[in-house]
């Protein structure tokens, strides 16, 4: 019977009973307001104690309320004793019981049982998401989870001397906050910049040595195309993402030249700079003649940047090989491809060979004779004028003294 | 007084008539030397920071100097002055020998085109250093001299053409092969390394800081030379101008203090900048 009901009863019944109902109505209304004191219903009748925010327990742990706080926050509609679900009556026990989110969290809960956070004395759910009677929508950006705020609460453990420390684990926070990711959250406040979470997950996170993570390698692509979609087509098209579909684990995956934290604009100077010997850490032969040539000792100078590296001529997504027809370096492209920088490339400029080994007589005999020849001439030559002149000087000095001796006289 | 006379060094050296100094070096030459080895040292201090590019020095000293654009900017800058001073030379002893009707540009004692009397020389030089035969005598030029000269006449022409092919590597593609832009790289920096190296060396050691220079041979920046020097270092020379009586033609002014004090500061400078150079060098190879 809904409450209409019942009052249409109360009205509709005859005079005769209606004494002995109002009877037992006053008696119900008795009762209930006797049991009033001892029953506590709504925050009101906490706050009169709790909202004097200096209010701690014989502990000394603040236990005040920020009412008005509390009331706009996404709990705020729910009674005190909701979640504190030990006290049943005033004046309730001294020592309450840990309150246990997973009551109604069960779905978070269960997550964060298999994550790397399982340990739920390390990390309380509060850790993340902040004060237990301030906690807003994610959306909220008073919440500790809002998008621009979730570097900073993740890294309150993942920084230096952070409690990531103790577990051996990098100090990421800095890096991120330097990277061109954390750049687009703090100074453009980018709502779809990448934060922590959008990697790592946020209940369930898992070790990046967990097949299971969005952070294991064969992951990453993935991962990283849930927002750079083009580049991810892009590498998957290249030779490092088809190997890495077909199984291979030892090629790049975005992490490798990117790295993981410290992302940096790839067309920015300090980028550029350290891109090469990524490559080279794998492409050692490759490497080892690029350092030969003026790209590289021109670049390894700083300061001038544009000269090629890798990815300028191989492109850096979609690697592909030379004899494919749609690669750069395949050598039906490269007056297209020398021709970006070389303004006036022609046929017989793109024949220089940009990995030339000049200790190879095989592969490049001509080179090969020039160095040997111009080797030759500068230990010949100064082989034969330091001999010359040691010789020379001994000769000088001993009849500059023998003369000296002569004469007393000064010095010839 | 009698006292002093007896203090004074029993060595008979009546206050003779002042030194005389003779001509080595015409203004134009002296000028040519100041901006050769100015340039030079401009040219080796950018050049080497690029060859030995992964050395921590040249990436302390580029990133001194605000990075490759400024190294290399400065390379081409002392290549093009270096270059326009090679042309200037090579036009003027054109112009003596072909226009003006000068005699021995080409060919006799003072030349520095090479003749047999070089060969006897450095043959006899080096029988000298062993005590095996007695010091040759010089002429106008030494083979030394001449070697000196025509190593950076060599250098100019086999590390300029190299320099202007990557410069302009584009437009030498047109008539060079494309392997020839790899051969100049190789050819540019091994020929720049011993023209460095030979010069902070060989050329430092020998003519300036050998025992009779020591410090340093002021005749290239004063142009003048003193009368026993001259007699010397170039007897022949000295011998044939007597013999003619052109001798007195030669004569030259005595060198300021002012000159010699600025060369000194100028010439140890060089020296100075040439010697750090070549540690810097070396230490690429064997450190």
């Amino acid at each position: 019977m809904t409450d209409a009901e019942t009052r249409r009863g109360l009205c509709t019944d005859g005079p005769p009973r209606r004494s002995l109902r109002l009877g037992l109505l006053v008696v119900g209304l008795t009762a209930l307001l006797l049991a009033a004191p001892i029953r506590m219903h709504a925050q009101t009748d906490c706050l009169a104690c709790h909202a004097d925010k200096t209010m701690q327990d014989s502990a000394g742990h603040n236990i005040g309320v920020d009412a008005e706080k509390f009331g706009s926050s996404i709990h705020g509609g729910l009674k005190c004793n909701d979640c504190h679900a030990d006290i049943k009556e005033y004046p309730h026990p001294e020592k309450l019981k840990k309150v246990q989110c997973d009551t109604c969290h069960a779905d978070q809960a269960s997550k964060l049982a298999g994550s790397v956070h399982a340990d739920s004395k390390e990390h309380p759910c509060t850790s993340c998401h902040g004060d237990a009677h301030s906690i807003f929508p994610k959306s909220d950006n008073r919440s500790a989870v809002y998008p621009l705020n979730i570097p900073r609460t993740c890294g309150n453990c993942h920084s230096n001397n952070g409690m990531a420390q103790k577990h051996g684990l990098d100090s990421v926070y800095p890096s991120y906050v330097d990277s061109i990711h954390g750049f687009a959250l703090s100074k453009e406040g980018l709502l779809v910049a990448a934060n922590c979470q959008s990697c790592h997950g946020s209940h369930n996170i898992l070790s990046r040595k967990n097949p299971q993570s969005p952070t294991f390698k064969t992951n990453i692509p993935n991962t990283c195309g849930n927002c750079h979609a083009k580049i991810t087509a892009d590498y998957f098209n290249g030779v490092h993402g088809k190997a890495l579909a077909a199984g291979n684990k030892n090629v790049p995956v975005c992490s490798d030249c990117h790295t993981a934290h410290a992302i940096l604009q790839p067309t920015a100077d300090a980028f550029r700079s350290q891109s090469t010997p990524i490559c080279g850490s794998c492409h050692k032969d490759k490497f080892s003649t690029y350092r030969d040539t003026f790209h590289s000792q021109l670049g390894s100078l700083g300061g001038y940047v544009q000269t090629a590296r890798c990815w300028d001529c191989h492109e850096a997504h979609e690697v592909r090989p030379t004899a494919d027809p749609l690669s750069p370096v395949n050598p039906a492209n490269l007056i297209t491809t020398c021709g970006k920088c070389h303004v006036g490339a022609n046929k017989s400029f793109v024949q220089y060979q940009p990995h030339a080994n000049a200790h190879n007589r095989t592969m490049n005999p001509a080179l090969y004779y020039i160095r040997l020849f111009m080797n030759l001439l500068l230990v010949g030559t100064l082989t034969f004028f330091i001999i010359h002149t040691i010789l020379w000087l001994i000769r000088a000095r001993f009849d500059q003294i023998r003369k000296k001796a002569a004469q007393g006289g000064k010095n010839a | 007084m009698p006292d002093q006379e007896q203090i004074v060094p029993p060595v008979v050296t009546p206050t003779p008539a002042p030194q005389r100094f003779f001509k080595r070096f015409s203004p134009g030459q002296r000028y040519m030397h100041a901006v050769l080895f100015t340039t030079f040292l401009g040219l080796a201090a950018t050049g080497l920071p690029m060859r030995f590019s992964e050395s921590l020095w040249a990436r302390g000293f580029a990133g001194l100097v605000g990075g490759f654009g400024t190294i290399l900017f400065f390379h081409k800058f002392c290549a093009l002055v270096l270059s326009i001073t090679f042309l200037i030379h090579v036009r003027d002893i054109f112009s003596r020998a072909f226009v003006h009707r000068e005699k021995g540009v080409f060919w006799g004692y003072s030349s520095m085109v090479a003749n047999w009397k070089d060969a006897k020389d450095l043959f006899g030089h080096m029988l000298w250093f062993v005590g095996l035969g007695p010091r040759p005598h010089f002429d106008r030029y030494a083979y030394w001299e001449k070697f000196d000269y025509w190593a950076v006449f060599w250098g100019m022409i086999v590390i300029g053409f190299s320099g202007y092919a990557m410069w302009f590597a584009p437009f030498f593609a047109t008539f060079l092969p494309g392997w020839a832009l790899n051969a100049a790289l190789v050819i540019h920096s091994d020929e720049g390394l011993l023209a460095i190296l030979f010069i902070f060396s060989i050329h430092f050691v020998n003519t300036h800081l050998r025992p009779g220079s020591f410090p340093m041979d002021m005749v290239i920046f004063t142009g003048v030379e003193s009368e026993e020097e001259f007699e010397h270092k170039r007897p022949l020379e000295y011998e044939r101008l007597v013999r003619e009586g052109k001798l007195e033609a030669r004569l030259g002014e005595a060198p300021g203090s002012w000159q010699l004090n600025f060369s000194r500061v100028v010439g140890f400078t060089a020296i100075f900048i040439g010697l750090l150079l070549l540690v810097l060098t070396l230490s690429a190879y064997f450190i």
